[in-house]
């Protein structure tokens, strides 16, 4: 173990951050340029933090930054800008900011932004782009990154005039913020950038198609209420969208109210607590078997910002097939898209559940009222709980080391995973009790995700515990960050769940392709290729092994305790660990496998 | 599946176009014609998309579209209560011993020459797309070389007007 060298800290930035305050008016213009605009409308946009990495077309951009009170985070890669960027928005709730230069630069943050999308998360990337004249020549790092972005973003920019830039600025956080929240770019060529021009706040937004409805109709509330009032086995299906909302206060009002079971996605974790009695666990492939029974069996789907996606229907026509669907989401896209919704509510979570709560409260009689369905649920619960075997091969648990963390570390902690086994394990043996815990890359599955992400949690909420539970695939692909952590003051903790395998991959290997391990030994084991443990200290992190189930705890506390560096746990585990329960892909929920060879007996009579 | 006739509002942008059409692929909506061009306001142009989709996935490309920031508004154009066209240019063999019989045609389809060499007519017309089938299947034994047709565009009878309302007041 080696600490980072004195000289290491002394490059350490002050990690406070600038509140952000209330932009004054600047009523008469003020002359600048292109440059100095953008960086005076993110100052005046409340912007604490940034991510990057300068270059050639963004460079002007760098120099009023140089002076700014924008903190600006130097990145190794402009992933991890973008990762970062998200991190940072789903712990804060604010918009995230990460920059990047023309061409390489810009496509580099093409996985990060397809990630947002994918789970809605509001954040603004400012790429530079050759000078106009130069637009379409094939110039030196040039890339069309708005036409590449056009699917991945919910708007982006190319912006023609310095005139237009704080505008455009506004209107990209005002998009990336409200309404179903996601990834806005703005590409602004280098001679724009130079351009003298004047810098006014706050600009007025041009945005006329952009309406998103956040109250959702009367109508809807009383129809969903009489639903509600009739059904025998309802579900609150609750996604991304109530975390989004901030509707988790509400959400529990109503569940109490109501007595109905909740299901929480993988999105969704921290949205409910995990230790409330009505919580059934995840759905999906991964998810718990009450969960997932419940939802196929019950007879109505209250469903809050969730989107139906493939992960937690299954085979879609045999999902849920006695139910009616009341369907509440702030994208009116997103309603009837997978699944036929019987009351479709557009609206923004927090008015929805808080309009339902009034609308129920007249009739609603508690948990006693879906007695016999809770007998079921409650007999599932008993009969099928989250758990694994001790490998017989005498090597560490992963899931016991993740179960370790969660309780050691605790439920104030954010939790941050990569993708694949160790993110499903983090999802079930990790309590979450409180929203924004939890951080993942959910729709996208974006490995490499974790470090940069917990990065950037860590700086949105800096007096938090932030720890990443990362893959020993996921860690290398995005490991450069930790560098950036070292250097920056961001004290994150890494936990490897080192299996030596692409464990995921491996698992569906071992199911579906006869064990044949075509390309999923990546050497972390066998070979020690690369040892975590020099490559942390090599990046000026603390680097810790556990290898043996009796070092778990005091190895988990040992890197509790370190609190002005990084730190990095290679925990080696078991390549054969799987995750169970599972649906396989493609199959119907009603074929869940609680573990191999082992599927759960749904008795019929029970309802 | 039927076809519907979509008349889509947006703000006269530059790649505005791409976004509608991109959607469409990435989609997987079939477009089965697309006309573009500025409205009495320059500020806003109009397109006519012609889909070819049942109702539900109709509502996903209606749904999908209202969610590009540029699009302002979508008006579903019935064919019975709109008045829809088409524009065809069809260069025709027609040498001097059929060129009366190829006039005959196009003045039976109220259609205009609008070009003449010694062995070809070009001829324009104007119609829905039934009548310009029509116009094509009398034109066709005398030899088509050459036609291009537009996208169809589409307006709603009587004097209500799609163009103004509360979504295009900023624009």
């Amino acid at each position: 173990m080696t600490r980072p060298t004195p000289e290491t800290l002394a490059h350490r930035a002050n990690p406070a951050t600038v509140a952000a305050a209330a932009a004054p008016a600047v009523a008469s213009p003020v002359p600048t340029s292109g440059a100095g605009a953008l960086v005076r409308s993110l100052e005046a946009l409340g912007v604490e933090v940034a991510f990057g990495i300068p270059g050639g077309a963004i460079l002007p951009a760098y120099d009023p930054l140089y002076d700014s009170k924008v903190r600006h985070i130097l990145v190794r890669h402009e992933q991890g800008a973008g990762h970062a960027a998200t991190g940072y928005a789903q712990a804060t709730g604010k918009v995230g900011v990460c920059i990047a230069t023309s061409g390489p630069g810009a496509t580099n943050l093409v996985t990060p932004i397809a990630d947002a999308y994918m789970d809605s998360v509001p954040i603004v990337a400012i790429t530079g782009q050759v000078a106009r004249p130069a637009i379409g020549t094939d110039a030196f790092q040039e890339a069309d990154i708005q036409g590449i972005t056009l699917p991945i973003t919910k708007h982006n920019f190319l912006v023609q005039n310095a005139e237009e830039l704080p505008r455009i600025l506004a209107e990209a956080f005002h998009l990336a913020a409200t309404g179903r929240p996601g990834p806005v770019l703005v590409d602004i060529p280098k001679d724009v950038l130079q351009a003298p021009t004047t810098f006014a706040w706050p600009p007025t937004l041009d945005l006329p198609g952009y309406r998103p409805t956040l109250h959702p109709h009367g109508k809807q509330i009383r129809e969903a209420a009489r639903l509600i009032a009739q059904a025998r086995r309802p579900i609150l299906y609750v996604g991304g969208g109530v975390l989004k909302a901030g509707a988790t206060d509400g959400l529990r009002k109503l569940a109490e109210l109501t007595g109905i079971p909740v299901v929480t996605t993988l999105m969704a974790l921290g949205a409910f607590p995990d230790s409330h009695p009505q919580h059934l666990g995840m759905p999906g492939m991964h998810g718990t078997v009450p969960a997932v029974y419940a939802l196929q069996k019950s007879d109505l789907l209250i469903t809050l910002g969730a989107r139906f996606d493939d992960r937690v229907t299954g085979k879609l026509d045999s999902f849920a097939p006695d139910a009616k669907v009341v369907h509440a989401d702030i994208d009116p896209a997103e309603i009837g898209k997978n699944r036929h919704a019987d009351v479709p509510i557009v609206g923004d979570a927090r008015h929805v559940i808080d309009e339902l709560i009034a609308a129920v409260s007249a009739t609603a009689g508690g948990a006693a009222q879906y007695e016999s369905w809770w007998a079921t649920l409650n007999e599932l619960r008993e009969r099928y709980p989250l758990g694994y075997e001790e490998p017989t091969d005498g090597s560490l648990a992963p899931q016991y080391v993740i179960e370790r963390i969660g309780e050691l570390v605790g439920p104030d902690a954010i939790y941050v995973a990569g993708v694949g086994q160790h993110q499903m394990w983090a999802s079930q043996f990790i309590k979450y009790e409180k929203p924004g815990t939890w951080l993942n890359s959910g729709g996208a599955g974006t490995m490499g995700y974790a470090v940069p992400a917990a990065m950037g949690a860590k700086v949105g909420r800096p007096d938090t515990a932030v720890w990443a539970i990362d893959g020993d695939g996921c860690f290398q692909m995005t490991n450069q960050e930790l560098a950036t952590c070292a250097l920056e003051g961001i004290p994150v903790k890494i936990a490897v769940i080192n299996n030596g395998n692409l464990g995921m991959v491996r698992q569906w290997q071992t199911l579906f392709y006869d064990g044949r391990y075509s390309n999923t030994e990546l050497g972390t084991h066998k070979h020690r290729i690369p040892d975590f443990v020099k490559l942390a200290e090599a990046l000026g992190c603390i680097g810790l092994r556990c290898e043996s189930k009796a070092d778990v705890d005091k190895i988990i506390q040992q890197a509790m305790e370190i609190n002005d560096a990084p730190v990095v746990i290679d925990f080696t585990v078991g390549k054969d660990a799987m995750v169970w329960p599972m649906v396989a892909a493609g199959t119907s929920n009603d074929e869940i496998m609680f573990a191999r060879d082992v599927r759960p007996s749904f008795d019929e009579d029970d309802l | 599946m039927n076809k519907h006739t979509l008349s889509v509002l947006v703000e006269n942008k530059p790649g505005v176009l791409a976004r509608v059409s991109g959607l469409f692929s990435r989609r997987s909506f079939n477009i089965d014609s697309l006309a573009v061009g500025e409205t009495e306001n320059p500020d806003v142009s109009r397109i006519t998309i012609v889909v070819n989709a049942d109702s539900s996935p109709l509502e996903q490309v209606t749904k999908q579209l209202n969610k590009l920031v540029n699009v302002l508004k979508i008006v579903e154009l019935d064919p019975q209560q709109s008045v829809q066209r088409e524009l065809l240019l069809v260069k025709v063999r027609a040498d001097r011993a059929q060129r009366s019989q190829v006039l005959e045609t196009v003045e039976l389809f109220r259609a205009k020459v609008i070009d003449v060499a010694p062995d070809t007519l070009t001829i324009e017309a104007t119609g829905n797309p039934d009548k310009l089938d029509a116009l094509l299947r009398d034109l066709e034994p005398y030899g088509i070389k050459e036609m291009v047709q537009s996208g169809l565009v589409a307006i709603g009878r009587g004097s209500r007007s799609i163009t103004t309302g509360p979504a295009l007041r900023a624009a």
